[in-house]
């Protein structure tokens, strides 16, 4: 009852801080889609210079703590006038960028082979039939890892309390310890992120439904 | 010189690696001819028919196609490619699109035609496959023998000069096989210029005007269907089609 009590008393504050995991999340995973999307056309060009500077990529981000990354990019941007919600947006998207690109170059190089001969076959260029035909059938193959991916983004949002900035498990952290009771405001907290969670997956799994109508 | 020919194929070459697939290949198609190339697998029919349409590039060779010598270097084989129908084994459909968006796709998109034109260039071509009632329906849902018909009037979409087919009715159930056959033999009525690689001798022998026997890369024997069928000067030929027929 106390815990009850508890939530209905600080659900304006945690709304606001769910609104900002929420922006975090969203605009880091649509900028990190570019990323991903860029870096998976580096891979499979066939251009060894490029397929480095990918691999070097995706080597950096999986190589650090994301807790690292947060922090480099927020002392890094921050010095240069960029803001903290920026610096963190930008930090997560370089950082979900490496594994979307893995998720985007597994998805087109599973879409087969003969789907870019038929194009060329038609006269199409490599670009038009990547972008008519490969790409439309890569992204659908995409949704189900880029829905995890997106979950995943969303609770390493957390992170960002890290620099200060007051997003769901700051809230937390702070009634705990202006309080002295951590385990009903992490408890709360929770409760809070498995609905994000659960509004997500029912989102992504209406999309490939959508999707999924023509196969 | 005069002679209209559509494709004529000098000393082609090609290897994979080690492989050499194609060994100074000598090949002319007129207009209107129907060529079936038949051959066991591993032959370098499906090579050759390949290097047609340039996706595959020759090693070595001429491939003189409308008059003109191609060569990558100086042609814009997209251009040239769409010229060039091509069907494939798999069918190849796209997924993603209906039957009508699959045969609508090309003429849309890499010719830039009007739509209006283009759907109903699209629908008489479904009407022509006898598809006509399949136009909104995905791929999926399709027989192998429908989904290959929707494959031909895909490539007839482009307004191809010739037509190449890689094994049409391999991956069809037997029962299937006709109808596409049925299709291509229209096709070859209507004259449109046509290579094949097939395995149906029985089609060789009814539409072809030549047959040409592959092994190993080289070109055995070329001959009408039925002196290549009954006659065959070459002791590879005869062992051939005394394992087909």
């Amino acid at each position: 009852m106390d815990l009850f009590t508890k939530f209905i008393d600080t659900y304006p504050v945690f709304l606001k801080g769910m609104l900002l995991t929420f922006q975090l999340t969203i605009v880091s995973v649509f900028i990190a889609i570019f990323i991903g999307l860029f870096f998976a056309f580096l891979k499979i060009s066939r251009v060894k210079v490029l397929e480095w500077i990918a691999d070097i990529y995706i080597f950096l981000v999986r190589g650090t703590p994301l807790v690292v990354q947060i922090f480099i990019f927020y002392f890094g941007l921050t010095a240069l006038d960029i803001s903290q919600f920026w610096s963190v947006v930008l930090g997560l998207a370089f950082h979900n960028g490496a594994y979307i690109a893995e998720i985007f170059r597994g998805s087109i190089q599973s879409i087969d082979k003969g789907q870019m001969e038929a194009g060329r076959s038609l006269g199409m260029t490599a670009g038009l039939a990547m972008r008519r035909i490969i790409l439309p059938q890569a992204f659908r193959r995409a949704m189900p890892p880029l829905g995890n991916q997106f979950i995943i983004a969303l609770k390493d949002s957390s992170l960002a309390s890290f620099i200060g900035m007051y997003e769901l498990f700051n809230v937390a952290t702070t009634y705990g310890s202006n309080e002295y009771d951590y385990m009903s405001y992490l408890l709360i907290v929770a409760v809070y992120y498995l609905v994000l969670v659960l509004i997500f997956s029912i989102l992504v799994n209406m999309i490939e439904k959508r999707m999924a109508s023509s196969d | 010189m005069s002679e209209s020919y559509m494709i004529k194929v000098e000393k082609l070459n090609k290897s994979f690696g080690d492989l050499h697939v194609l060994k100074d290949i000598d090949i002319t198609v007129k207009e209107s001819d129907v060529v079936c190339l038949i051959g066991a697998s591993g032959s370098g029919k499906s090579t050759l028919l390949r290097c047609l349409n340039f996706l595959e590039l020759k090693d070595s060779g001429n491939i003189i196609f409308e008059g003109e010598k191609v060569e990558k270097e100086t042609h814009d084989l997209n251009k040239v490619r769409e010229k060039v129908g091509m069907v494939f084994q798999h069918f190849h459909l796209f997924p993603h699109m209906t039957v009508l968006e699959n045969v609508m796709e090309a003429p849309l998109h890499v010719k830039k035609l009007p739509k209006d034109q283009v759907k109903k260039d699209a629908q008489d071509l479904l009407k022509k496959v006898g598809l006509s009632d399949k136009e909104n329906v995905y791929p999926s849902k399709l027989s192998g023998g429908q989904k290959q018909r929707v494959a031909i009037a895909r490539a007839l979409a482009m307004k191809p000069d010739i037509m190449l087919f890689d094994e049409p009715t391999s991956a069809l159930d037997p029962e299937l096989v006709g109808e596409v056959l049925s299709t291509m033999k229209e096709l070859a009525l209507e004259g449109m210029t046509m290579v094949v690689v097939t395995h149906e001798m029985g089609f060789a022998r009814e539409v072809a005007d030549w047959a040409v026997y592959m092994h190993d890369g080289r070109i055995v024997e070329v001959g009408h269907p039925e002196d290549l069928f009954n006659n065959p000067k070459e002791q590879r030929t005869k062992n051939f089609l005394d394992s087909v027929l």
